[in-house]
């Protein structure tokens, strides 16, 4: 009895100390005061003082302040604006990908998913990266099209909204192609085969029979990819430009620019309010799939 | 249905296109003379030499391996716990937050996490460098093996335990000779994802890393952000070359395994 009790304690108070109290703390300075002090926020928790007083301090300034300043509007907005278009632009990519997979040869597919899996493996930064001498003014792709003459002065694409598109659609791929394909992996080929025979066409067949019964997958898929894209940061700072507004940056430039910890903790609990509507969909869509299995 | 159709094959053609062609130009650059890296000026591997001789980016892998390797070995042990717990603990006392706790972090944007435990650390006044970015990769790498673990746990034949429990064994026994042998491809592949995790990881390490502490990330974020430079491409290449081999060769080794127990099994069925 003793064991089972060390060994239920250990991982879960190591996650009360490293997650739930840490998350705690985000909401307290959320709606505390900045102080020129160390830490810079007021007030601060007083044993001696008690809660009481403590709590009447608090105040939601922080939140009113976010919905005053246009910055954090536009920038929740362009960030779920950006996660929307990417998500689409990734199935769209995706998609037609996952397909050839399920419908190559059996013993090709675990080389394939290999080949689809490993770059998940390197850094992602690396990737991220890979994408600045690609895109740039004098980069390769301008080279390109500058050398098949269907250009004659060098696009701009990065530092715009469309190398972020690009580069989150890069990235995030591989989370869309796999429910995708574990989808249409399992799907029955006489079902289609049976639409042919009733007078489908190939086009028909693959909207009435092949799409809804990945449905499934392309919704996990989705969310995969939706979910991170909204508190991105690496992307739009080393791919967008200054006018790309998305909140993972504005957190992280209030935090270590403008040393606002107040606001930047406000920042988080709202973009944690975000999140929780796709997430708590994610997990329904899971869980109705696995329903649907057994 | 065995072969492709042309639409297959041009679909898959392009879209691994798209997955490595990047790769491919970030790895030729790589070996370019000029310092321009659009431009090709040669074939030249002195980019790489003057990495090995950069001193800052070497204390920095050195640091980020040390992070990786401590992290992801107490990650798997509070993973395996964990998921051991969830699938086998039965009923306790607050069940339902710790699941949600397993899988929280998982969804959890990287600037919330990182935010929130450099509140927690400057709070309780602990010093930040290498030990506080242990500290914060474990806790969100814990998260990815458990499910790693519980998945294979799942589906684990509980009779196996049953029967060493019989024979005499006793329960850490029962745990050591059937339960870790039989769980423990997902408890290897759950401490390489916990490795590769802490190695990129980005945003909570520059939450959490004081001035003492650089990881490699965060270093080429900063030599990054200024543009590109051939001495990343070659760090790089060197990255993308170790987790190449790696990868390739855990997937030959499982796939050996993978083919050796089912011989094993049919073995057995026929004796």
């Amino acid at each position: 009895m003793m064991r089972r009790f060390v060994l239920i304690a250990i991982p879960y108070l190591w996650l009360l100390a490293l997650f739930l109290v840490p998350f705690a703390i985000v909401f307290k300075i959320a709606l505390s005061d900045a102080a020129i002090a160390r830490p810079p926020y007021f007030p601060q928790f007083d044993w001696v003082e008690g809660i009481g007083a403590f709590l009447a301090e608090l105040d939601f300034e922080n939140f009113v302040w976010l919905t005053e300043d246009d910055l954090y509007w536009k920038a929740y907005l362009s960030s779920l604006r950006i996660a929307f278009i990417s998500t689409f632009l990734t199935l769209l990519v995706g998609y037609p990908m996952a397909y050839g997979m399920a419908r190559a040869p059996e013993e090709w597919r675990p080389t394939l998913m290999m080949l689809v899996i490993l770059p998940f493996w390197t850094s992602f930064l690396i990737r991220v990266y890979a994408w600045m001498g690609i895109l740039s003014n004098e980069g390769l792709l301008n080279q390109f099209l500058i050398w098949t003459g269907l250009i004659d002065s060098p696009l701009t694409i990065l530092n715009t909204n469309t190398a972020v598109y690009i580069g989150i659609v890069y990235t995030y791929f591989p989370f869309m192609i796999l429910p995708i394909y574990s989808a249409l992996e399992r799907l029955d080929g006489s079902l289609i085969e049976a639409a042919e025979d009733l007078g489908c066409s190939r086009l028909q067949a693959f909207w009435l029979v092949t799409i809804p019964l990945s449905r499934a997958g392309i919704i996990a898929g989705c969310f995969l990819v939706f979910i991170p894209t909204l508190g991105e940061f690496v992307i739009p700072s080393l791919l967008g430009g200054s006018d790309t507004l998305m909140i993972g940056k504005v957190l992280w430039e209030e935090f270590f620019s403008n040393r606002d910890w107040p606001v930047a903790s406000a920042v988080a609990v709202v973009l944690l309010l975000l999140l929780i509507v796709p997430i708590v969909l994610f997990q329904r869509n899971q869980q109705k799939q696995q329903e649907a299995e057994q | 249905m065995n072969r492709l159709s042309w639409f297959n094959t041009v679909s898959l053609t392009l879209g691994f296109a798209f997955l490595y062609i990047p790769m491919v130009i970030l790895i030729i650059f790589s070996f370019n003379e000029s310092k321009l890296v659009t431009v090709w000026g040669g074939f030249s591997a002195k980019w790489y030499g003057e990495l090995l001789q950069n001193e800052s980016f070497l204390q920095a892998a050195w640091v980020t391996l040390k992070v990786a390797v401590l992290s992801s070995t107490l990650a798997t042990v509070l993973g395996t716990m964990a998921a051991y717990v969830l699938v086998r603990g039965g009923r306790f006392l607050g069940r339902t937050l710790f699941s949600g706790m397993i899988y929280a972090p998982l969804v959890m944007p990287e600037v919330i996490t990182g935010l929130s435990l450099l509140l927690l650390f400057i709070g309780i006044g602990l010093d930040r460098g290498v030990m506080t970015i242990v500290l914060a990769h474990t806790t969100f790498a814990m998260c990815y093996v458990s499910v790693v673990v519980s998945s294979r746990l799942i589906t684990f034949d509980r009779s196996l335990e049953e029967a060493a429990l019989d024979l005499g064994c006793s329960q850490a026994e029962a745990f050591r000779l059937v339960t870790l042998p039989i769980i423990a491809p997902a408890v290897i592949s759950g401490w390489l994802l916990a490795f590769t995790l802490s190695l990129d990881d980005l945003v909570i390490a520059s939450f959490t890393a004081g001035p003492s502490a650089t990881t490699l990330p965060i270093k080429i974020f900063s030599a990054v952000r200024l543009g590109v430079s051939p001495e990343i491409n070659a760090l790089s290449t060197i990255m993308i070359g170790i987790v190449t081999v790696g990868v390739v060769t855990a997937s030959l080794v499982t796939k050996r395994q993978m083919v050796r127990q089912r011989r094993d099994e049919q073995n057995a069925e026929r004796s």
